[in-house]
């Protein structure tokens, strides 16, 4: 995917839309680089939620009172935000989940375990989060299908060479993919793997938790079966998340979450379910965490995902450039080029949990650990990394600070 | 004590020098465990005393963070010369590390404790598995990961 470098946003200025950041940590300014695990709130998100529980709350689908009406139409104008932010077809599409982990969940379980067997194969791969590879290897377990995974190099991309043998000659049912790796921000070509599962008659599964923060996702482009994406990793609160699934299987799908909100009539002899998308959605929404989202899509549309990718491809560059100069630094991952803003690193000799401690003493934040990237670590031969990763709030004296914070863990270390 | 003047004293001299480091072949007792969140990993092996219950020899051997690492070392200073069960019985709080970290005013938060207490929870597996001193119920995972 090409980035426009012609479009350029103001991170000072929009760190200031973001409150957390007016606080010290420490006693120093929060040089916060682990928007990969969660990105802060905007004012203007955090109005939109206070505004509507304060004024238009209530709970959707059920009410016929005017109140009732606003809250409804509220959370369904989300719906109707996330499913242009996606440029998904028709709202049908556009389920509300808790998050991604749910979302995949959905698919592996109200997918899977009708349309899978003995003699399948399930492809995910070694780059994988949990949350998009435990489903399937668990759902292959409970109906006897294979699971297999597309393998990873040492730079962090997937061997696509591997994709005809692991195919199984036309076994292939799911393939379950990251379209950017959260350890090593690796941007996958997911359009190919689309379009080879596609050829195989298998469905294409995403998990776009990484890359719709901060670039433009097309589901109709992509052409792929199912998406799925977390609200809080794009300045929207927690607790929401977006699956998107091509209507087609939607309805073929039997529901995964079953009881009020997601039928149509229930009887002691027969339950028949809701129509899409509210067949997937059981029980009470996060209705106000819904409608907080489609103002997070609303704040990041005004400043353009295009210049969001911009900024976060020009910190990435600043920041491979600045780690590669120190001694005793170890990077991970692909070239900039294929690279999106995240940038995992060992430093030798230092355990990545002592680096993130001493790294916090100076107000730095990075995560370290397996990043619920298990067999990707094991395949790189690591234990653990530290990760920086930005958003576009990211200042590039962050990155300076990230800099003397290493090289201060490498002295206490010496 | 801030956390960084502790790292720099206490923490590093028994990270870098490790106390009873190695192995002991052959042993009473062994244990091996892994802390999920961050990949330490230590494997404990002792020996006991001619009555079969006090604490003779004790080797830590490892690698991982700087806190399990020197947590473990440390901990294996305070339990040589004594008996299993009273071993068994040690509580988090009184762990050498976890203990220095409660007196400094910066108790370790709950993800590094995990890491200060992996070595407590591999010992208190490997008196269980020898000489069936009792097991608190969330140790009971810890010695089924491998260790490479």
């Amino acid at each position: 995917m090409a980035v426009k470098q012609n479009v350029k946003l103001d991170a000072r200025r929009i760190r200031a839309d973001f409150p957390i950041f007016e606080q010290l940590e420490e006693g120093k300014p929060l040089a916060f680089l682990d928007s990969a695990v969660s990105a802060h709130k905007p004012r203007q998100v955090l109005a939109a939620l206070e505004d509507f529980y304060e004024h238009s709350y209530g709970n959707v689908g059920r009410g016929v009172y005017a109140l009732a009406e606003r809250a409804n139409a509220a959370y369904e104008q989300a719906r109707e935000k996330a499913r242009e932010f996606v440029n998904a077809r028709s709202p049908r599409e556009i389920v509300f989940t808790r998050n991604t982990t749910e979302g995949l969940n959905l698919v592996a379980y109200a997918w899977g375990l009708d349309n899978l067997g003995p003699g399948d194969i399930v492809l995910a791969s070694e780059l994988e989060h949990h949350s998009n590879f435990v489903p399937w290897q668990e759902v292959a377990r409970r109906t006897g299908a294979e699971f297999r995974v597309v393998p990873v190099t040492g730079e962090g991309e997937l061997e696509l060479d591997e994709l005809e043998r692991l195919a199984g000659g036309g076994r292939l049912k799911i393939v379950a993919i990251t379209a950017v790796s959260n350890s090593l921000g690796t941007i996958v070509p997911v359009e190919k793997l689309i379009a080879f599962a596609h050829e195989q008659g298998a469905i294409a599964v995403i998990d776009a938790a990484q890359a719709v923060p901060q670039r433009k996702v097309d589901v109709q482009a992509l052409d792929c079966d199912f998406l799925a994406f977390s609200g809080h990793k794009m300045c929207g609160p927690s607790g929401v998340g977006v699956l998107y699934g091509r209507s087609e299987l939607l309805e073929q799908m039997g529901p995964f979450l079953t009881g009020g909100g997601m039928i149509r009539r229930v009887s002691v002899e027969k339950t028949t379910w809701a129509e899409l998308p509210h067949k997937f959605e059981a029980g009470t929404p996060p209705v106000a965490e819904a409608v907080a989202l489609g103002a997070a899509i609303d704040y990041l549309e005004g400043i353009g995902l295009d210049a969001i990718a911009a900024h976060e491809h020009e910190l990435t560059a600043y920041a491979l450039e600045r780690l590669s100069e120190l001694p005793g630094v170890t990077l991970y991952g692909p070239p900039l080029e294929r690279r999106s803003g995240i940038v995992s690193f060992n430093l030798a000799g230092i355990h990545p949990h002592d680096v993130a401690q001493i790294l916090d003493a100076e107000g730095v934040c990075v995560r370290a650990g397996h990043h619920c990237n298990q067999p990707l670590m094991h395949k790189l031969g690591v234990a653990a990394t530290s990760r920086a990763s930005f958003y576009l709030y990211s200042l590039p004296e962050e990155i300076d600070r990230l800099v003397v914070g290493i090289e201060r863990a490498q002295k206490v270390f010496a | 004590m801030s956390i960084d003047n502790l790292y720099r004293e206490l923490i590093l001299d028994h990270y870098k020098s490790p106390r009873h480091h190695g192995r002991l072949d052959p042993a009473d007792a062994e244990a091996e465990g892994q802390n999920p969140l961050c990949g330490d990993e230590l494997l404990v092996t002792l020996r006991f005393g001619a009555d079969g219950e006090t604490i003779e020899e004790i080797a830590f051997e490892g690698h991982g963070c700087a806190i399990s690492q020197a947590s473990a070392s440390m901990l294996s200073e305070e339990v040589v010369g004594r008996k299993a069960a009273e071993v068994a019985a040690i509580d988090k709080d009184d762990t050498p590390l976890p203990a220095m970290m409660i007196e400094s005013g910066t108790p370790l938060t709950p993800i590094r404790l995990k890491c200060a207490l992996l070595g407590l929870g591999v010992l208190k597996v490997a008196l269980h598995k020898s000489v069936g001193t009792p097991l608190p119920g969330e140790w009971a995972g810890i010695d089924e990961v491998e260790f490479e």
